[in-house]
């Protein structure tokens, strides 16, 4: 269950980008997941030098968010203007080109990111029940950038825009938001986000070539359910997914195993679990087909 | 009539330097699993291989040798392309370096129809042990149940009731528990494969809590033992739950990436650091001034396979043509870092299987130490089913 709500709040992260980069810029960027990857090095990388987990963390974060911006006035600004598939090609091949990039400059084994010392170490959340305290970190880090994202997005006034500019883009900039500035600035957030998520998963998966795009899938799932442009859809629909995934994997081979033998209980298991994740996509569209909170009306 | 003259003196010299070409060179095809989360294995497997080459004056058995490395990425499809380029391009003479059995399974027919001697320097599955026995196939390393059955003799010998073992769905690892099982004869408190290449085991884990054994057994190679210990260690399971390992998921490599947590586990290994043997300590002492790092299993295993082939080469006066009697020198064994090894008619070794445990040495380092010996001369459990003499 906490693993769910873990796993569910770092997906809520990327998911986070990408649905206000999709929402309000109406743009397919499959070369989200590669900000994601590029995090989670970035930290490795900074972590190896620094020498001290949570700088090297903060080191990740603001060079990936210039990374993402640097991508956004270079490449993607021309992309706004084209359909959707020429999107999801340029940023396909956005995805093909830094993954061979990261393999020039980082090599193709996977990198080593471990837990900070203090945090390796289990703890007792019940009495009896221990509890890895990093994922727990994960979870208190997940909350925290959830609730500044939704202060910045419902308090402030670049939330006011970003909230206008995903409602009705061309009102908005009719209305004299600065809409390229913000795109900018948008993509930045995003990006930073993606390098959290990166950083934080990094010591609990690996840090790898291609770690992104098993993930991106995933995002586009959360960002289905949870309506297009909506980041508390996002966050609602992160924990769902996140939810649904683990208490699948953990349970459904152990029901499963009852009755099969255990090479067919955890070939079919996983397989089911996965199967869930899109069967409550389906059921949701079912009900709401603008997803769980719409963010256009 | 000029161009002609000058045709014939070409042609003369062609000839001139055919007959003085040099003595044939031999071509290992090396196809391993060098990116990815299994890198690290073929990387130390490649590297004890080329150090032996080297070592050997980049001879084999007298004949100058010629390695020609590719990568699977641990994907089927891709290893068969390499091997079809290396069977039918480079046409090499021995091929070698596969990691993952499922990879082998994948290929190993298209090299046995080429009549191409494949010196396994690590995948051993048991489908190429019994009845499918082949024999072009030898395996300088184990077949995949041994190290399992030694930590399945080993806990038995322990008293342990009720273990949990998990293993990756893939052959080698249905071998390895089965390996496990065929010598542990306690209670089973449930069999769980989890997926090939999974990195986080917060499922499997809180399986383990909820079927609460009393010790725990697992078969997870390169990333996903980094992952899998660290993770059963960071959910404080490490220290009320015992975790038994193979060699594979206990060596340098995975020492290296989890670090303290490892101290104290036991693992069984068919070879060990301080083998007491002059191959060994050449081999352990080079290891470490080439490369600057403690050799793993894998190492271990990529020199003994260029050994091999250097033996049996030498055997048959460089003549690789002479299948047969390369057949029978394979079988006769060489000296190798566990000593002399000898081989079942399946293409399988016959040694000793070692008991270890992970403890820090004075000098901070944490290292594999042997603790005891578990099989002696222990052969494979599908040797009988083989036909072949």
């Amino acid at each position: 269950m906490l693993n769910g709500v873990q796993f569910g709040l770092m997906l809520f992260l990327l998911a986070a980008g990408l649905t206000l980069v999709f929402g309000i810029m109406d743009m397919i960027n499959l070369a989200h997941g590669s900000l994601y990857m590029i995090g989670a090095y970035l930290t490795a990388t900074f972590v190896g030098i620094t020498g001290v987990f949570w700088l090297g963390v903060l080191l990740a974060v603001v060079g990936t968010a210039l990374i993402g911006m640097l991508l956004e006035f270079s490449i993607l600004r021309q992309l706004y203007r084209r359909d959707h598939l020429s999107q999801v090609l340029a940023t396909f091949a956005l995805i093909l080109i830094i993954n061979e990039v990261v393999r020039i400059i980082w090599g193709s084994q996977p990198l080593l990111l471990s837990a900070p010392e203090g945090l390796s170490g289990p703890i007792e959340i019940l009495p009896g029940l221990n509890y890895s305290a990093f994922r727990l970190t994960i979870i208190g880090v997940g909350l925290v950038v959830a609730m500044g994202l939704f202060l910045l997005v419902n308090n402030t006034r670049v939330g006011m825009w970003l909230r206008a500019g995903a409602s009705n883009r061309e009102m908005a900039q009719a209305m004299g938001v600065p809409i390229k500035p913000l795109f900018t600035l948008l993509f930045g957030v995003g990006a930073a986000l993606c390098a959290i998520a990166g950083a934080f998963l990094g010591p609990i998966l690996a840090v790898q070539v291609g770690m992104g795009e098993s993930i991106l899938i995933l995002a586009f799932v959360v960002i289905v359910i949870g309506g297009i442009g909506s980041v508390k859809g996002a966050l609602v629909g992160a924990l769902l997914v996140g939810i649904v995934d683990t208490a699948g994997r953990a349970f459904l081979p152990l029901l499963l195993s009852q009755v099969a033998s255990p090479e067919v209980a955890s070939n079919l298991g996983p397989a089911l679990a996965s199967i869930l994740i899109y069967l409550l996509m389906a059921v949701v569209l079912f009900f709401k087909p603008q997803g769980l909170f719409p963010a256009r009306t | 009539m000029k161009r002609i003259l000058w045709l014939m003196v070409l042609l003369g010299l062609a000839g001139f330097s055919l007959s003085l070409a040099q003595p044939r060179t031999v071509k290992i095809g090396f196809v391993s699993t060098l990116s990815g989360g299994g890198a690290a294995l073929g990387i130390d497997a490649r590297d004890g291989f080329n150090l032996a080459v080297r070592l050997l004056n980049n001879q084999l058995g007298g004949l100058p040798v010629e390695v020609i490395v590719a990568d699977d990425q641990q994907n089927p499809d891709v290893a068969r392309q390499a091997v079809d380029r290396m069977l039918k391009r480079e046409r090499v003479d021995f091929m070698t370096g596969i990691i993952f059995s499922n990879i082998l399974l994948a290929v190993g027919d298209a090299i046995f129809e080429e009549k191409i001697h494949y010196i396994s320097l690590n995948a051993g599955p048991s489908e190429y042990a019994g009845e499918r026995c082949n024999p072009y196939f030898f395996n300088v390393a184990w077949q995949n149940d041994n190290l399992h059955e030694a930590m399945g003799q080993y806990v038995n010998t322990r008293r342990f009731e009720n273990v949990f073992i998990l293993a990756p769905n893939y052959p080698a690892g249905r071998d390895a528990l089965t390996g496990f099982k065929r010598f542990y004869k306690g209670k089973i408190a449930a069999e769980v494969y989890n997926r090939l290449n999974q990195l986080d085991f917060s499922a499997e884990i809180a399986q383990i809590r909820a079927a609460k054994p009393k010790a725990v057994y697992t078969f997870q190679p390169g990333a996903m033992g980094v992952n899998f210990i660290k993770q059963y260690a960071e959910a404080g399971l490490l220290r009320e739950i015992p975790l038994f390992l193979p060699g594979f998921s206990a060596d340098a490599d995975v020492i290296r990436a989890v670090g303290r947590p490892m101290v104290g586990i036991y693992n069984s290994s068919h070879w060990a650091l301080e083998l007491n043997n002059p191959v060994n300590q050449r081999f352990v002492e080079e290891f470490r001034k080439a490369y600057n790092r403690t050799p793993t299993l894998y190492a271990s295993q990529g020199y003994d396979a260029a050994l091999m082939l250097d033996a049996a080469i030498r055997a048959v006066g460089g003549d690789v043509s002479r299948k047969d009697d390369l057949r029978k020198a394979f079988l006769a064994g060489f000296n190798s870092t566990r000593g002399p090894l000898k081989f079942n008619p399946n293409g399988y070794p016959i040694q000793n299987y070692y008991l270890r445990q992970v403890v820090q040495a004075p000098n901070g380092e944490i290292i594999n130490r042997l603790a005891g010996n578990i099989f002696s001369n222990h052969s494979d459990a599908y040797v009988s089913q083989c036909k072949l003499k």
